[in-house]
């Protein structure tokens, strides 16, 4: 990597950060409707991971998915946008926080029921198999969704056709507000995958390269016809399950614990210690963002709202009578 | 024109569509290898191979599921539910995501998807394997969901389903493979979304779709041997409901019956009166008359399974009840 790349991924998980931070004050006044999970904690996960995919991977995550989507390459704008409802957000407005997409940067969503998208995720990699491109589907999920019986449904059939798929479980150590203990037979949920006989393994997701580095090396493996695999990357949310979650299911020492050892200010200490960045270059970028941010919100606020007649459009691609 | 069966029908449908366009293939339960449970597939292995001829696990969900992610990275498929008691299992995907994902994302994904399922009553499965459930997956704004009552619709619902770019949940009745009719030789295909008079008459509008039409074709060949016209018109779409034939056989006849198989509460019937009363309220000179399946889960004895289920018979006391 150079530094060029470093200071890139410093840079998204920063975005990341300050979107999501304003998006909940944005929340508080009103501005933003329905539920709001952020993501802030996590995003050495998604920007590691997505930093090692090639443009033709295609990639899927469930509903805590303001992250992945600037990962992806949707602008803060758009994604700004999306929160407020605009006809210029990345899903036209109709979607909102939870389904956030754009296919022509190979985002295909945000998905709301846990773990629905897994079998969508096995379906993308079927129609790429099929076709017999090189593409490989990351799917992401939560500790949640593998629960839940879609995710065996869909373990399985990966397995059984060898399809490129990427199972990434973001292991934030609550579903909702039941710990994982408490709701998985087995808490180290890549046991689960062995279950399946798909190869895996465990990550330190405040670790934003060591994060890239496994994702570089399994999707690799995936890509040579190897079939899934399967990351767990263990990681902590700061912020509720969404907004208005009262958080008696956890010690504020245990929030405080984690915040210690947060993504950003792991990766801002590794590259000044390394000599990769100067605390000033980092500075410049934390201002920078703050910069995207503020016009962003400009954008959505002044964008328009969908038209009347969008209400009816695409319920179908055919014309109905 | 050729006669031959609705599962011949249907068979062809799908073997022609597969050899036209190689982004079609089917995936299901022992549909390969097997040959299909209901025997529509036969052949269809050997044929085509295994890549496009997909045999899954038991495992609804990821049935349906793998197809969305395989239409919306730009194939065709056909996923067939050995039952449509089964899509229950596969609910989520085929409410949730395949009826809501083009809209939800402003028209970014496309689902060309046909989700196959044969249901009905009749053949001593007992509740859980005999349901018609049409009218719960009609509910839903998004899906479209075809219903055809003879082989020659059959046929062509079935290739505008295919060639659809919207997902279509295409609901055979099990009772219905060895029905036979004329079918049109060559490619043809006859759009979603239109019904059709398969009878004309004068004296009252009987309205079926499936099953229904069958029975509803019955009753009327029994009335017109006592001098009544009944014009039976096919929805063979659920939704999106084409009520205009419908309509204007009220506007002249001024009398309805609906014939379905599923329960009376809730279904296409009551959909049907209800546009009936609507659109066409002035021309009402009888209450509508619904004959469907008595309120009961259906039972496994031959002679109560018969009783529950709508017959000939009643359809002809409807058509007297409204004259």
């Amino acid at each position: 990597m150079d530094k060029a790349q470093h200071l890139d991924l410093f840079y998204q998980m920063v975005l990341i950060r300050r979107v999501e931070e304003r998006a909940a004050e944005l929340y508080q006044q009103g501005k933003i409707g329905g539920f709001l999970h952020l993501y802030i904690g996590q995003e050495a996960v998604s920007t590691g991971l997505i930093s090692a995919r090639l443009p033709q991977d295609r990639v899927i995550t469930a509903y805590r998915d303001h992250g992945v989507a600037i990962n992806c390459g949707i602008s803060a704008k758009a994604v700004m946008a999306e929160l407020l409802g605009k006809v210029t957000g990345c899903s036209k407005g109709k979607g909102g926080s939870m389904h956030m997409a754009d296919v022509s940067k190979n985002f295909w969503g945000g998905h709301a029921i846990v773990g629905a998208h897994l079998p969508i995720a096995a379906g993308l990699a079927l129609g790429d198999h099929y076709a017999g491109n090189d593409s490989v589907t990351i799917c992401m999920f939560g500790d949640g969704a593998t629960n839940i019986g879609f995710f065996h449904e869909a373990l399985n059939l990966s397995k059984v056709w060898r399809l490129p798929v990427l199972w990434v479980c973001e292991n934030n150590l609550y579903g909702m507000g039941t710990a994982v203990e408490r709701a998985s037979a087995v808490s180290e949920i890549r046991q689960k995958a062995e279950g399946y006989g798909i190869p895996n393994e465990r990550v330190n997701g405040m670790d934003v390269l060591g994060v890239r580095q496994a994702a570089l090396q399994a999707l690799e493996q995936v890509r040579q016809g190897g079939g899934p695999f399967f990351l767990e990357i263990v990681t902590y949310r700061y912020r509720g399950h969404s907004m208005g979650d009262p958080e008696r299911y956890r010690k504020a020492d245990e929030v405080k614990r984690w915040q210690e050892n947060d993504p950003i200010g792991i990766y801002h200490h590794y590259l000044t210690s390394h000599e990769l960045a100067t605390p000033d270059e980092l500075e410049a970028l934390l201002k920078k963002a703050e910069a995207e941010v503020q016009e962003a919100v400009a954008f959505a606020e002044s964008s328009p709202e969908p038209e009347a007649e969008a209400l009816f459009r695409d319920v179908y691609v055919d014309e109905i009578g | 024109m050729p006669r031959i069966t609705l599962r011949e029908a249907i068979s062809q449908a799908l073997w022609e569509e597969m050899e036209r366009d190689p982004k079609v293939f089917i995936l299901g339960e022992e549909v390969g290898v097997w040959g299909g449970t209901y025997a529509v597939t036969k052949g269809f292995y050997d044929h085509f191979g295994e890549k496009r001829v997909k045999d899954t696990p038991i495992a609804e969900a990821v049935i349906v599921g793998a197809a969305i992610g395989a239409a919306m990275a730009g194939q065709r498929p056909v996923a067939e539910l050995m039952t449509i008691n089964f899509a229950f299992s596969a609910m989520d995907h085929i409410v949730n995501e395949a009826a809501k994902l083009h809209y939800m994302f402003g028209g970014q994904f496309r689902l060309p998807l046909v989700i196959r399922a044969v249901g009905g009553g009749g053949r001593q499965l007992g509740a859980t394997h005999s349901q018609t459930p049409d009218a719960v997956f009609a509910h839903f704004p998004g899906l479209k969901v075809v219903s055809p009552g003879t082989p020659a619709d059959a046929k062509g619902l079935l290739k505008s389903a295919i060639r659809s770019d919207d997902p279509v949940l295409f609901i055979e009745h099990a009772t219905m493979y060895q029905v036979r009719g004329e079918v049109p030789e060559g490619d043809y295909t006859i759009p979603i979304g239109q019904s059709k008079i398969q009878r004309a008459g004068r004296d009252v509008t009987v309205v079926a779709y499936s099953k229904g039409l069958e029975i509803a074709l019955k009753a009327a060949d029994a009335l017109a041997k006592d001098g009544v016209e009944a014009e039976v018109v096919d929805l063979r779409t659920l939704r999106p409901l084409d009520m205009q034939p419908v309509v204007e056989s009220f506007k002249k006849t001024n009398r309805a019956v609906v014939v379905e198989e599923g329960w009376k509460s809730y279904g296409v019937g009551a959909e049907v009166v209800a546009r009936l009363y609507e659109e066409a309220f002035d021309y009402v000179d009888a209450p509508i008359q619904r004959v469907a399946q008595k309120e009961v889960p259906l039972p496994y004895n031959r002679t109560l399974e018969q009783m529950a289920l709508p017959q000939v018979d009643d359809v002809i006391r409807a058509v007297k009840e409204v004259l």
